[in-house]
C-alpha cells in the first residue's frame, strides 16, 4: 500500500490468519502503521488484538498473510528477529529485572564492553559508559530518576514503566509497540506515561498502542484501529468519532461505516 | 542505541563513603554489611575469650577448614543466583575424588591427566543437571536430588564401597603448605580465594554475570532481552560442576584418601554458607563475596567454639540457629524496604 503522497507504511500486514485449533484468533486482519503516528489498537476481549500484536512483534508466526516492514516482506520467527529490525515492544508485565539497576536493565542483552583488552579478553563491562548513556536516555525522556545505579525495584510503578519505555525508545529504530502501558498504573502515573509516549513520537518514532483505556487512547492516538472478531472492522480518528461511537463499533452495536 | 559514543553528562553520583558503598554495592540492594558485621563480631568475641583464636596460625587454620565447603559454595551460589539449588554438589565432589584417585592409582595414569579427566567428569555431571533442568523443565531441587542419589550410587559402584589409599603426592598437592612471613598457608586456601575472586569478577564485571542475575530475577524478562536462558543455565550448572571437582581435589589434599562415603553433608553445608552470607534462595540477589563471608562465619564459629571448649555437638546447633537468624534478618530487611 502507498499513500496519496507516495509514502509507504512503516509496518503493514495483509490478510493475517492465525488459528489455535478450532479457534480463529485472526481471520484475515489488515493493518497499517504510518510514519510518525501513534496508532491505537482497540478491541473487545477475544477480538484478536493481542494475537495481532504478537504477530507484529515476532512472538507468534501467522498461518497466512504477510507482514511488510517499510514495504519489504518480513517473516519473524522470534521477538529477537523483530528487535533486530528495529521493532521494540514494551510488554504489559514489565519485562524488567527488578534487582538489577536501571543502567543494567536498559542494556540487558546488549551490554557494552570496555575498549581494548579489558573488554575483548577479560570481557569486562563498560559500566560507566552504560550508566552515562542510560542517564542521558532517562533525561531526554524526562523520567525523573536520581541515579541509574538504583535498582529498578526501588522505583514506583510509573518510574518502572518509564524504564521499560526508555529501554524500548533507546533501541527502537523503526517503531515501538506498547501493550497496555497503563494497566498497572494510577491516574497520575498514567499521565506520566502519556507524556512519555508523546516524547517518543516527537523523536519521529511511530508507536502502536494497545489499550483498554479509552480516554487515554483518545488523548494520544492519531488513528484508532478497531479489531473485532479477528478482523479490522474500522479505522477511525478521535476527531471523526466519539468515544461512545467507537465503543459501539468495537462491540458490534454500531456498524462500521 | 544509535550513537552510544556521544559525549554525555555524568550520571548522578552515589555517596562514596565505605559504609554507603557496602550498602549499595550488591545487586538488588542486598547488603554485605550485615554478614560482615556478624563475622567481625564473632571474631572479636572469640578473640577476647581465647588467647589462641587471633593467632595468625589459627586464622590460617580457619581458612583451611572452610576451603572445601567454601569452594563448593561458590558453585552453589552461581546455581542459587539463577533461582535454582544444587543438592548434588557434595556427591559430585566425592565422585571426582574417587575417579581421580582410581585413575591415578589403579589405572596408573599420570596425575595431571587424572585431574583433568576428573574435572571434565565433574563438569559433565553438572551439565547433566543443567540439561535436565532446561530441556525437561524439571525443578532444580528435584533434578539435583535425583542426581545426588545417582552420583552417590555411581561412586559406591565404581569404588566397590572402599576408600582409595596410598595416593600419589601430586594428587594431594592442594593440602600442602608453604611459608609466608612465618605463616604456614595451604595451597588449597589460596586456590579457594582465587576462585572466589574470579567468580566475583565474572558475576560483577561481565555480561555473563549480569545475565545470571537477570535469569534469577525475572526469567521472562531475560528471555525477552535476547538472553539464551537455556544455554546460560547449562553453562552455570556445568561450571558449577567443574568448581565441585576442584573442591574434590582440595578434599583429597586435606584427608589424603578418597573416601566414597565422605562429604555426605557437604551439599547442605554449602547451602548454609550461601544463606548465612545473605544470598537469597529465591534467586537474583546476592554475591559470592557474601558467600565467602558466610563460609568464614561458619568456620569462625566452629573453630572458636572448639577453642573455648564447647562440645562439637553444640557447634552444629549454633550453625542451625545462625541460618534461621540470617534468613529472618534478610526477610525483615526486605519487608521494611518494600
Amino acid at each position: 500500500m502507498t499513500s496519496a503522497d507516495g509514502h509507504v507504511p512503516v509496518l503493514e500486514a495483509r490478510g493475517l490468519v492465525k488459528r489455535y485449533g478450532q479457534v480463529t484468533a485472526l481471520d484475515g486482519t489488515d493493518f497499517e502503521l504510518w510514519p510518525g503516528e501513534i496508532l491505537a489498537v482497540i478491541g473487545d476481549n477475544g477480538a484478536g488484538k493481542s494475537t495481532l500484536i504478537k504477530a507484529l512483534a515476532g512472538a507468534i508466526v501467522p498461518d497466512e498473510g504477510e507482514i511488510l516492514l517499510e514495504g519489504v516482506a518480513v517473516h519473524f520467527k522470534t521477538p529477537m528477529e523483530a528487535r533486530r529490525l528495529g521493532i521494540e515492544t514494551v510488554y504489559q508485565d514489565l519485562a524488567v529485572a527488578p534487582a538489577l539497576d536501571i543502567a543494567s536493565n536498559l542494556f540487558l542483552g546488549r551490554e557494552l564492553r570496555r575498549r581494548g583488552p579489558l573488554g575483548s579478553v577479560l570481557r569486562m563491562l563498560d559500566k560507566g559508559r552504560m550508566r552515562n548513556e542510560a542517564a542521558r536516555q532517562m533525561a531526554e525522556l524526562k523520567i525523573g530518576i536520581g541515579s541509574t545505579t538504583q535498582a529498578v525495584e526501588t522505583l514506583s510503578g510509573g518510574q518502572r514503566q518509564g524504564v521499560a519505555v526508555a529501554r524500548a525508545a533507546a533501541w527502537a529504530r523503526r517503531l515501538v509497540i506498547m501493550d497496555e502501558p497503563t494497566a498497572a498504573l494510577g491516574v497520575k502515573e498514567s499521565g506520566m506515561v502519556l507524556d512519555l509516549i508523546r516524547r517518543i513520537k516527537a523523536r519521529g518514532l511511530p508507536v502502536i498502542l494497545i489499550s483498554h483505556n479509552m480516554p487515554f487512547v483518545f488523548e494520544l492516538a492519531d488513528r484508532i484501529h478497531v479489531q473485532r472478531l479477528g478482523r479490522r472492522i474500522a479505522v477511525v480518528t478521535p476527531q471523526s468519532h466519539t468515544m461512545s461511537e467507537v465503543v459501539a463499533i468495537m462491540t458490534g452495536a454500531l456498524a462500521a461505516s | 542505541m544509535g550513537n552510544v559514543a556521544t559525549p554525555v553528562r555524568p550520571a548522578a553520583r552515589q555517596p562514596a563513603g565505605l559504609v554507603a558503598r557496602l550498602r549499595q554495592s550488591q545487586l538488588g540492594g542486598l547488603s554485605t554489611l550485615g554478614p560482615l558485621v556478624a563475622l567481625l563480631v564473632a571474631i572479636a568475641v572469640f578473640g577476647s575469650l581465647s588467647d589462641r583464636f587471633l593467632r595468625p596460625d589459627n586464622l590460617t587454620i580457619i581458612v583451611e577448614q572452610v576451603m572445601v565447603v567454601g569452594t563448593l559454595a561458590v558453585g552453589q551460589t552461581l546455581v542459587i543466583l539463577t533461582g535454582g539449588i544444587d543438592l548434588s554438589n557434595g556427591a559430585v565432589m566425592v565422585f571426582t575424588t574417587i575417579l581421580m584417585a582410581k585413575l591415578a592409582v589403579t589405572q596408573g595414569l599420570p596425575v595431571p591427566l587424572a585431574i583433568i579427566l576428573g574435572l571434565v567428569a565433574a563438569g559433565g555431571l553438572g551439565a547433566v543437571s543443567g540439561v535436565l533442568v532446561t530441556r525437561l523443565r524439571l525443578p532444580p531441587f528435584i533434578v539435583t536430588l535425583g542426581m545426588l542419589n545417582i552420583v552417590l550410587s555411581l561412586t559406591l559402584l565404581y569404588s566397590g564401597g572402599s576408600s582409595v589409599v596410598r595416593l600419589p603426592q601430586d594428587l594431594l598437592a592442594l593440602g600442602g603448605r608453604f611459608e609466608l612471613g612465618g605463616l604456614l598457608i595451604t595451597y588449597g586456601s589460596v586456590l579457594m580465594l582465587a576462585i572466589f575472586a574470579v567468580v566475583w569478577f565474572v558475576l560483577k564485571q561481565t555480561a555473563w554475570g549480569v545475565h545470571v542475575y537477570a535469569i534469577g530475577n525475572n526469567v521472562e524478562a531475560a528471555r525477552l532481552s535476547g538472553i539464551r536462558v537455556n544455554r546460560h543455565l547449562l553453562g552455570v550448572y556445568a561450571s558449577g560442576g567443574v568448581i565441585y571437582g576442584i573442591a574434590g581435589l582440595m578434599l583429597l589434599g586435606r584427608v589424603t584418601v578418597a573416601d566414597p562415603l565422605g562429604g555426605q553433608t557437604s551439599n547442605l553445608d554449602s547451602i548454609t554458607a550461601v544463606v548465612i552470607g545473605g544470598t537469597s534462595l529465591f534467586g537474583g540477589r546476592g554475591s559470592v563475596l557474601n558467600t565467602l563471608i558466610g563460609a568464614l562465619i561458619v568456620g569462625v564459629l566452629r573453630n572458636g567454639l572448639t577453642l573455648v571448649g564447647i562440645d562439637a555437638l553444640y557447634q552444629t546447633l549454633a550453625t542451625g540457629v545462625l541460618v534461621i537468624v540470617a534468613v529472618a534478618v534478610d526477610q525483615f530487611a526486605r519487608r521494611r524496604t518494600g
